[in-house]
């Protein structure tokens, strides 16, 4: 833990998102038990959180041959392409820049050596903190072959949601990224039909972001009120 | 109407090559005159729902069928009715809780979702290699009733769908028998929460070993009959055979795993190929087929229904070797301190744990306060963690935001992924193969909606 997060230093000043290295920014925890470790205050009971720093070569097993593969086959774009390698509890991760996702994704699964037949699926996640990249959309891809599974990661802000659809090269991915469109609000360009699919199609708002609360009516028992469940006192 | 038409009739001889067999061929009545206006209008394409409340739809699913007389030109599925926020309110949860919310999700096959969720869970936490081999054990024991049950639940709806109640009273029988043994040693039937990050909740009761062994042959017996009942019989041969199928690019294209991807020849199964919770320690086969059609489903699901009862066969075996073994990591600051024990009136805490915390240790009773309310700290990041449900491949991408609760989870649920798959497995055909195109693929809504 100590690694994913930072304790920055009581000195006052205004506190602010910093971003070591382009990490992403998964929270900024505030207050008593939030900022882990630290009930005394002394430490400003603020924690930036942050993902685990990139990995530097070898990354271990088969990951340095199939992050080689991939960049020979991207060749002079593979800088662009693969902005960060994380190695992280055994898993593979690559962050992806979004214009380069969908040629990516079409090596991984048509090259013999990497052959990644299944994505599944893309699970959306809302960092609030990490500003101008809030957005991430994350794609498990499965390697059947060559039983492997890997992950990419692809960022983007809330003012600009727009990743490509890669519905082209993994058909099955047509819902995964209704779904994530719908909680999220992400916009994958050039799916078939990026509807709603689990919320009513004239629903408003993307209920999965963090700032969309849970819902919920306050309840009365025996004279007194208890909140709704995201309104609670509660331990972070 | 012709006159001499006013009545259904019967007669003779038609299509025979010798003519020495009787076969019957009805008409009459009026349709050939609505026949007749049929042609003269040309086309009869209609648009209709089938759902969401309909019974064979495994829940609320809403399908959209387009059809020309009795063969459906467009299928199209609308999910979203049983939809019920399972992954937001995970995040106001604490990791433990959250076993309480996921394993609703598929309700008919609670222990896997829990099972991946927990697994997620101790990735995260960097304790997959420390939990104790008996809570292992109890996790198969219970992932493979629970497989057996949510196959039986496949095959009986399956053939009560297309009008066979037979087979649904006997897989259910079948199933009760799985229950009976989940309920005496978690307490309930479904949605057990008895997996928990780091373990089980509770260690076995007296007697259950001997109880699984009384199970496994009712079971068998039960899986016989369905078997026997099924396999030969002519309806179901000629409802199921050649009925929905998917060859194997399509079930690449989709992204289809499970009964479906093994009955199109893959012998693709997580418990193999990335095993999990000491599953390469058991004997069992994965069986497939290359018919890809719905009667091969079938067949798969018995037969793995089999294979299930060796692995719980195996797992009273070690049950019975590792008799009072942990069933919870040693770590204090993840394991929940209260002793469950089961009382006369089914479950509660042990009276010792209670004397402990109330009248010896005031540390204990702060340390059981704090995990209960306010659940342990798992480090930041991000993992994944999958098993093989019986509907296919379950995956959980959990994110810690290195608190006490999930900063997200997202399962992948085989259900939501294969559905996908009734347009290209129900277009095509008849109206009445689209329910057995629903059962084949054996979603449960619960799950597709999360």
């Amino acid at each position: 833990m100590s690694d994913a997060i930072d304790n920055r230093p009581a000195d006052g000043a205004e506190i602010g998102p910093v971003s070591p290295g382009g990490r992403t920014l998964i929270n900024v925890r505030q207050g008593m038990f939030a900022a882990r470790g630290d009930t005394s205050g002394y430490d400003g009971l603020t924690q930036f959180v942050y993902e685990p720093t990139p990995a530097q070569r070898p990354y271990g097993g088969w990951f340095d041959e199939v992050v080689d593969v991939l960049e020979e086959l991207l060749g002079a774009k593979a800088e662009a392409a693969i902005e960060s390698v994380i190695v992280d509890r055994g898993e593979l991760t690559l962050h992806i820049a979004r214009e380069h996702l969908v040629e990516v994704c079409q090596h991984l699964r048509d090259d013999q050596d990497l052959r990644f037949e299944f994505c599944l699926g893309v699970s959306g996640v809302h960092y609030p903190a990490h500003t101008g990249r809030e957005l991430h959309a994350v794609y498990p891809i499965q390697s059947i072959t060559h039983n492997r599974r890997i992950r990419l990661e692809v960022s983007v802000s809330e003012g600009d949601p727009h990743i490509p659809s890669i519905t082209s090269v993994y058909p099955a991915n047509n819902w995964h990224e209704r779904e994530t469109w719908d909680f999220f609000g992400i916009i994958f360009d050039g799916h078939p039909g990026l509807a709603r699919i689990e919320m009513p199609d004239d629903w408003v708002g993307h209920p999965q972001r963090k700032d969309y609360p849970l819902g919920g009516i306050p309840i009365e028992y025996k004279g007194a009120e208890i909140p709704s469940p995201d309104q609670r006192r509660q331990y972070r | 109407m012709t006159t001499e038409h006013t009545a259904p009739q019967a007669t003779a001889g038609l299509g025979d090559d010798d003519g020495t067999a009787p076969e019957f061929t009805v008409f009459g009545g009026d349709w050939s005159d609505v026949a007749e206006e049929a042609t003269r209008l040309g086309e009869q394409r209609l648009v209709f729902n089938m759902g969401p409340q309909h019974p064979s739809t495994h829940g609320v699913l809403r399908i959209m069928l387009e059809v020309e007389g009795e063969t459906v030109t467009e299928c199209r599925a609308g999910i979203g009715y049983l939809h019920t926020g399972i992954e937001k309110n995970m995040e106001y949860r604490t990791w433990t809780q959250g076993v309480t919310f996921c394993t609703r999700m598929d309700y008919v096959a609670p222990m896997f979702n829990e099972a991946v969720f927990c697994m997620g869970a101790e990735k995260l936490l960097g304790i997959t290699d420390e939990i104790p081999e008996r809570a292992n054990v109890l996790r198969v024991l219970m992932m493979e009733l629970t497989r057996i049950g949510s196959h039986l639940v496949a095959i009986g709806t399956g053939g009560n769908e297309m009008g066979a109640t037979t087979v649904m009273t006997t897989a259910f029988i079948g199933r009760e028998e799985t229950f009976k043994v989940i309920e005496a040693i978690t307490g309930l039937r479904v949605n057990n929460a008895y997996i928990r990050p780091g373990g089980v909740a509770v260690d076995t009761p007296e007697g259950a070993v001997q109880m699984i062994r009384e199970m496994i042959p009712k079971v068998r017996q039960r899986v016989d009959e369905l078997a026997l009942l099924q396999l030969e019989n002519p309806i179901f041969k000629g409802r199921l055979q050649g009925v929905a199928t998917l060859d194997l690019a399509a079930c690449m294209a989709l992204g289809i795993t499970g009964p479906i991807l093994r009955s199109a020849g893959v012998p693709y199964d997580l418990r193999k190929s990335e095993p999990y919770a000491g599953y390469e320690t058991y004997d069992f086969a994965i069986p497939t087929s290359t018919d890809a059609d719905a009667y091969s489903r079938v067949v798969l699901r018995l037969e793995e229904c089999y294979e299930s009862l060796k692995i719980v066969e195996q797992c009273a075996d070690r049950l019975e070797q590792l008799e009072g073994a942990p069933v919870m990591v040693a770590d204090k600051k993840i394991a929940l301190p209260s002793q469950l024990s089961v009382g006369s009136d089914g479950q509660g805490n042990s009276f010792e744990h209670i004397r402990h915390i109330m009248s010896e240790s005031m540390e204990a009773l702060i340390h059981h306060f704090k995990l209960v309310t306010e659940g342990f700290p798992v480090p930041a990041g991000q993992a994944y963690a999958a098993v093989e449900n019986p509907k296919g491949f379950l995956g959980v991408h959990v994110v810690s935001d290195g608190g006490t609760k999930p900063w997200r989870a997202h399962f992948r649920d085989p259900g939501f992924n294969n559905l996908q798959a009734l347009s290209a497995l129900t277009e095509g055909g008849q109206v009445a193969d689209v329910v057995v195109a629903i059962a084949t693929i054996d979603m449960v809504l619960g799950g597709v909606d999360r």
